[in-house]
């Protein structure tokens, strides 16, 4: 295979590892209308701890990952806590975790910034070992196995009493209120489950790429919006809520076939940060310039 | 049914913006009393139902709901009580969400919301039955998102919302005040139906004297965070607008021009 066919395969199988974190940014960004900034610190966390318990610990690659959605959960309730409890708003409650998890994540591997896996098992070497295929073979199957897993999960979960108050919550807090539920307790669980996803995507792309880095996470946020964006773009008009879930994973994908094209096609990767927020700013602009073109052209003076 | 006694509320205490909404009220409501609330802007008559419905903490006074004490509960502890109606149409449903699945979660509430699925297929019929009475053709819209409708049909929506788990009280905070007269009336006769057929204990905020009249069996007359004037039955019935506004004028010392409820 050409050495640009491999890197396409790559990228999809990367897109379909951080498809994972795309759906936690969903649950904040897209149902309960928050931006939630804890997403860069909880991604670096994911892989921080997988890498650590599994080169230190000697852990099962498997368990490792269990204990990194667990350590998102966690670092979830900490905004959760600081927003719902203390009112701090959402965005600067998110970026104080995050910030937070800088350093937590350098203490959890010792104060080094960057743990390689070479030599340990991976759930993903498992099952090279196991069939022969590729690496980025294994990976896209893993990937999709987990995305699909967590898609048929999130949907049920969204169609229960719970997860409808949950949904309620981001649409109308005076309603759901008057209805009796407690949004403190909604929001908080909204963010846990968003974050407990972000660092399991974390330590899925830590035990594919072999290294857990203290820098894995910076700018998950704006792939993680771009991802939706393009899904959004693509898949918009489909309707219904697993689809819209799918959007977001095929969105991750695609954001990272773009990623690899401009790469391949010479552009420094330095500069990829820049390309991300581009596409975010443009997705965001564009809506509202049109509305305001539309709206504009529509005035006929005097009327027809 | 409902109990205040001593209800106190001051907005910013302390500080040059201070606002004593509520300097006091007593108030006893018995079952199945329908009572229509009327007073100028800032006599604090959204404020008695908001503090009903736990909005805000009172300052003072006692809240007696269905025998329970809940003068310190959280407002999504009092939802089991109440059904609520708010001017905003806007306010009472999920604009993204179905209308079935609206009324699922109206349907649950003050109960525990598990993980069992958010709508069952029982449920669905039923929803499509009592939306059939609305007579707004919404039952064959059930999978429509809310907000496609019209103020006037969110109203209404809502309005059967607040009644499905039929609450011990009904509390309405001007709930047509932001519609067209055509469709207030349609609202309106909707409530009065809902209250009928369920045998609702409720209130009701207004800013028309004649509905306040015509409707209910007890009105209140509020003014400056009080109850001024409190009438039931005949004494009610017999009630004509004059009345109320010369009622109005003694209370705020013949000053109520600039007022909404001169326009009713």
């Amino acid at each position: 295979m050409s050495g640009f066919l491999l890197s396409m395969q790559g990228a999809v199988s990367q897109g379909v590892l951080w498809g994972i974190m795309v759906l936690g940014v969903y649950i904040t960004y897209k149902i309960l209308n928050i931006a939630d900034l804890t997403v860069d610190g909880s991604f670096a966390l994911g892989g921080c701890v997988c890498a650590t318990l599994i080169v230190e610990g000697g852990w099962n690659p498997l368990a490792a990952l269990v204990i990194s959605l667990a350590a998102g959960l966690l670092a979830g309730a900490v905004t959760g806590f600081l927003h719902t409890v203390f009112e701090i708003p959402a965005i600067l409650a998110g970026i104080l975790t995050q910030i937070s998890l800088w350093s937590i994540n350098l203490r959890i591997m010792g104060g080094k910034s960057n743990v390689p896996l070479l030599k340990s098992d991976t759930i993903f070497s498992w099952l090279v070992d196991a069939t022969g295929l590729s690496q980025s073979m294994v990976s896209l199957i893993i990937g999709i196995v987990f995305a699909v897993a967590l898609i048929i999960f999130l949907y049920w979960f969204f169609g229960t009493e719970l997860g409808a108050a949950l949904r309620a919550t981001g649409d109308n807090e005076d309603m759901i209120r008057a209805l009796g539920v407690n949004i403190k307790k909604t929001k908080m669980l909204a963010l846990m489950i968003s974050n407990g996803l972000v660092a399991l995507s974390g330590g899925l792309v830590c035990e594919s790429q072999k290294y857990g880095d203290i820098n894995n996470g910076t700018g998950a946020i704006v792939i993680g919006l771009a991802a939706i964006v393009i899904g959004d773009v693509l898949l918009g008009r489909l309707r219904s809520f697993g689809s819209k879930l799918t959007s977001a994973v095929v969105g991750s994908v695609v954001y990272f076939l773009i990623r690899a094209i401009v790469l391949q096609m010479g552009m420094d990767a330095n500069d990829m940060k820049l390309l991300s927020a581009i596409i975010v700013a443009l997705a965001l602009c564009v809506p509202v310039a049109v509305d305001k073109w539309k709206l504009r052209r529509s005035y006929a003076e005097g009327g027809k | 049914m409902l109990k205040l006694t001593g209800v106190q509320k001051t907005f910013n205490k302390g500080t040059i913006n201070e606002k004593k909404a509520l300097t006091g009220i007593d108030l006893h409501l018995k079952e199945g009393d329908f009572v229509t609330i009327i007073g100028g802007n800032g006599a604090g008559k959204s404020t008695m139902l908001n503090m009903i419905a736990g909005v805000y903490p009172i300052d003072a006074g006692r809240i007696i709901l269905d025998g329970e004490d809940v003068s310190r509960a959280p407002e999504h502890k009092r939802a089991k009580f109440l059904g609520r109606v708010f001017q905003d149409p806007m306010k009472g449903t999920a604009a993204t969400m179905e209308i079935q699945e609206n009324l699922a979660l109206a349907y649950r509430r003050g109960q525990k919301r598990g993980l069992r699925w958010g709508i069952t297929k029982a449920e669905r019929q039923r929803y499509y039955e009592e939306l059939k009475t609305l007579g707004l053709g919404l039952e064959e819209r059930m999978t429509s998102k809310v907000g496609l409708l019209s103020g006037g049909q969110r109203q209404a929506l809502t309005l059967l919302m607040a009644s499905l788990q039929k609450p011990k009280l009904l509390l309405l905070d001007e709930h047509t005040a932001a519609l067209d007269p055509k469709t207030a009336a349609k609202v309106l006769e909707l409530t009065e139906e809902i209250i009928r057929e369920h045998h609702l204990t409720a209130m009701m905020v207004t800013h028309n004297m004649k509905d306040a009249i015509r409707l209910g069996n007890r009105l209140i007359m509020m003014h400056e965070g009080r109850i001024i004037y409190n009438v039931s039955g005949e004494e009610k019935q017999k009630l004509k607008v004059e009345d109320l506004l010369e009622k109005f004028g003694q209370a705020s010392g013949g000053e109520f021009a600039n007022d909404r409820m001169m326009l009713a």
